[in-house]
């Protein structure tokens, strides 16, 4: 027997969820921080990409971290683990708007 | 091949479970029902039965098991009764709610306190809400029947649903009587092998259930589990037809009539008392009086229908209930009076609470409900419901 | 130790899922799961982790989820081992249940120790955030000594349970004590575990501003504060064996020296009762050092 497509109408017969980016929304909207990265003054060692919770943190092909502003909620971890404190805080309401 | 063997009503059931396999068997004893689940671990110890067999510490942890099996697709199945099923109600809403079809046969015993061990529909009764099918058996064979028509009827993916059959304790949970058994493969033609298009628990198509919903939602997935019900009323007659093709056998589907078409007061009951109300019909019959008795083999879907149609054939209905709403009355009578009503229908309904704790109710005692049922027909009106047999 | 270059990129959690900002449970199953890969099977009990896969439709997980009533992780978890088992995939599939300290210290700990005593075949991660932590802080059997909850609003009376002990003694083959702060070791644990057989119980010190009253950047700090400060002991038994882990390791064998207890206590709001109660103090106190005494006559022996 063939499985159910995701989308069928008979897959509602219980409450069934997906695997899906934003499962609570635009989490990026929850900051009052936003991190900001000096990319000069960072070593790559990847220390806050280790601890970011929402792994919202990746590393470019320069080993340098871009961090997603969608979901970033801006608990500013990666601010504090940074050891060469490559990554300082701005408030969201005086930072660029995007 | 299949044979004859003489067993209790509690091995006709451990005897199903031999004959479908479940994938997973996730039980925990009690009494009346331990020999059930002794049976099944003697099965898997001697490698008759290949079934995973978790003896879990809990019925709470049972149901919990259950799911846990059911949700990767697997066919499981448990048994309990009173406390034990009062145990994992919560549990039982959790697996009606999350659409796994698990079979449990229950044996029907009271609940404490005090501590009484006997037959008592009040635990069933008490869990008509959560979701599962319900099914009431009166003999042996039935009891064996009703749990692979269940399989099958649970495992439609139009219901979808756990299911569950009663039967009385004692009575029938450790009573011989000779039933038929078969060996797996000669049932595979009735019950295919359980596919699980719905959801299941699986890396490759990696998917969840049981996480939030708010109210945008959760409306709609409850009435899904409502259409499930639904289904299961249309195929209920289909399962049951196709059963008697292969087996020759059938047990009434949603009600099992006897004598009914020319009976002027007709005696609903479920369970043993239902079948114990044909011999007092027979008796009545002899004595030149149109009486007739209808068991109630279906309490989930509540078969509506069908107890409007019998409604038409009587001039009254005496029901009994060997449970009691404390602050109100019976399970049953209170649901058949529903459904009359919603037919428009105003047969009177003699209402009667018997058999608590297991005070036996005889055929002899039936028939002098069926006297009052009789003087009910007379006058028209149905008396207040007799607590039959209270001694004060 | 793993390098953090040498950390699979892979990651099993979504963006955008429901948890605070700053929470260490998240820390903590992003290298559980790292570690254990996607032929993962998660059973999660009522807890922050069930609200913190979002909303339906969407879940902030990867990997299939079993989402269960809140005392059943363990028994939910013994379904699906005897579910993969009959299916011969037990030895292919991760079986992994995911609780809270809640469900497991308190409501859960018959189904837990039902299935350790019938040596069911899985891991189960108990995330401690000492506290009823979904459901707005109420006390758990977790709740440190003298912490404030919202049940013990002056402070709980009674120290917690030595929960991570109490399953090593049900002699199952693998039991540890770790902490959120130490991802790697995080990683290092799930991967060792991953390899074992039998039931596996994981506890994690998982830090919460939230309850914790602190500041959301000062998760990582606390954890390591929490072991600094021997609070939180971390250890593992394999087999017959006792060992302390890292830092815990150099505290026990004297090569470190224990910061003072109020560097751990100072920051955290749920204190703030405790540390004005220098007799209370003394009592918690008394409470990390029995901890230490049976851990360290445990691993000599």
């Amino acid at each position: 027997m063939t499985p159910l497509k995701r989308d069928s109408p008979d897959r509602r017969v219980t409450c069934i969820t997906y695997p899906e980016p934003g499962a609570m929304g635009r989490t990026g909207d929850w900051r009052i921080f936003r991190p900001i990265v000096d990319n000069d003054k960072c070593t790559g060692c990847q220390t806050c990409w280790l601890f970011c919770p929402d792994a919202a943190i990746t590393m470019d092909k320069n080993n340098k971290p871009v961090i997603n502003l969608e979901y970033c909620k801006g608990c500013m971890i990666c601010e504090t683990t940074c050891p060469v404190k490559a990554i300082t805080r701005v408030r969201e309401t005086e930072a660029d708007i995007e | 091949m299949s044979k004859i063997i003489s067993v209790t009503g509690n091995h006709s059931a451990s005897w199903a479970a031999r004959t479908v396999i479940p994938a997973v068997i996730a039980a925990y004893p009690i009494t009346p029902q331990t020999t059930i689940v002794e049976k099944i671990a003697e099965f898997v110890e001697s490698g008759e039965l290949k079934s995973e067999y978790v003896r879990v510490e809990s019925e709470h942890s049972a149901m919990a098991a259950c799911i846990g099996a059911s949700a990767l697709g697997l066919r499981t199945f448990t048994a309990t009764s009173s406390h034990g099923l009062a145990l994992m109600h919560e549990m039982l809403h959790w697996a009606g709610r999350s659409r796994l079809p698990i079979v449990m046969p229950v044996v029907n015993r009271s609940l404490g306190p005090p501590w009484n061990i006997w037959s008592d529909h009040t635990d069933t009764m008490s869990q008509r809400d959560t979701g599962w099918i319900q099914f009431y058996a009166s003999n042996n064979q039935e009891v064996y029947d009703t749990v692979l028509m269940l399989f099958r009827l649970c495992e439609d993916p139009k219901v979808l649903l756990p299911g569950m059959v009663a039967l009385d304790a004692y009575i029938l949970s450790h009573t011989f009587t000779s039933i038929e058994v078969y060996e797996h493969d000669e049932i595979t033609d009735f019950l295919p092998s359980y596919e699980a298009g719905h959801w299941k628990l699986d890396p490759k198509d990696p998917m969840a259930t049981g996480n939030i919903a708010g109210p945008e939602y959760y409306y709609e997935l409850s009435y899904a589990i409502h259409e499930g019900f639904e289904a299961a009323r249309k195929l209920i007659p289909k399962v049951e037809a196709d059963f008697k093709k292969h087996f020759g056998r059938d047990h009434g589907q949603f009600i099992n009539e006897y004598h009914c078409d020319d009976a002027e007061v007709i005696l609903i009951a479920l369970g043993t008392m239902g079948e114990e109300a044909q011999l007092a019909v027979d008796e009545l019959r002899n004595e030149g009086v149109a009486a007739g008795s209808a068991r109630l083999r279906v309490f989930r879907p509540f078969p509506a229908e069908q107890i409007q149609a019998l409604a038409k054939k009587a001039k009254a209905f005496v029901v009994i209930d060997r449970s009691l709403s404390y602050g109100h009355l019976g399970g049953a009578v209170t649901e058949i009076r529903s459904a009359l009503y919603r037919g428009g229908q105003t047969i009177p309904v003699q209402g009667v609470i018997a058999g608590l704790g297991g005070r036996d109710v005889r055929h002899t005692d039936i028939k002098k409900m069926f006297k009052i049922g009789f003087d009910v027909a007379d006058k028209g009106e149905a008396k207040p419901d007799i607590f039959y047999g209270l001694k004060r | 130790m793993v390098a953090i270059k040498d950390l699979p990129r892979e990651e099993y959690i979504e963006l955008g899922h429901a948890a605070c900002a700053g929470c260490g449970a998240t820390i903590a199953i992003r290298h559980a799961l790292k570690a254990l890969g996607d032929n993962t099977i998660l059973t999660v009990p009522a807890c922050c982790m069930s609200v913190i896969q979002g909303l339906y439709p969407k879940n902030g997980l990867c990997i299939p989820v079993l989402n269960t009533a809140f005392m059943t992780a363990g028994a939910a978890a013994s379904g699906i081992a005897a579910g993969l088992k009959y299916m011969g995939k037990d030895k292919e599939i991760n079986l992994m249940a995911w609780a809270g300290d809640g469900g497991t210290y308190d409501i859960g700990i018959q189904a837990l120790s039902g299935a350790a005593e019938r040596q069911t075949n899985f891991i189960y991660t108990c995330y401690n955030n000492e506290a009823y932590g979904n459901t707005g802080m109420q006390r758990s059997g977790a709740t440190p000594y003298g912490s404030f909850s919202t049940t013990t609003p002056t402070g709980k009376m009674q120290h917690r349970k030595p929960f991570a002990r109490i399953m090593a003694e049900h002699g199952i083959p693998y039991t540890a004590s770790i902490s959120a702060a130490y991802p790697r070791l995080v990683y290092e644990t799930y991967s060792k575990a991953k390899e074992l057989v039998g039931t596996r119980y994981i506890e994690i010190h998982t830090m919460c501003p939230t309850g914790w009253r602190y500041l959301t950047w000062d998760t990582v700090e606390m954890g390591k504060l929490a072991v600094d400060t021997g609070v939180w002991i971390m250890w593992e038994k394999e087999g017959e064996e006792w060992r302390f882990l890292g830092r815990s390791k150099q505290i026990a064998e004297g090569k470190v020296k224990r910061k003072p207890l109020m560097d751990y206590l100072k920051p955290q709001g749920r204190f703030r009762t405790l540390i004005k109660n220098p007799a209370r103090v003394e009592e918690f106190e008394r409470g990390i050092e029995r901890e230490w005494k049976i851990l360290k006559q445990r691993v000599e022996c």
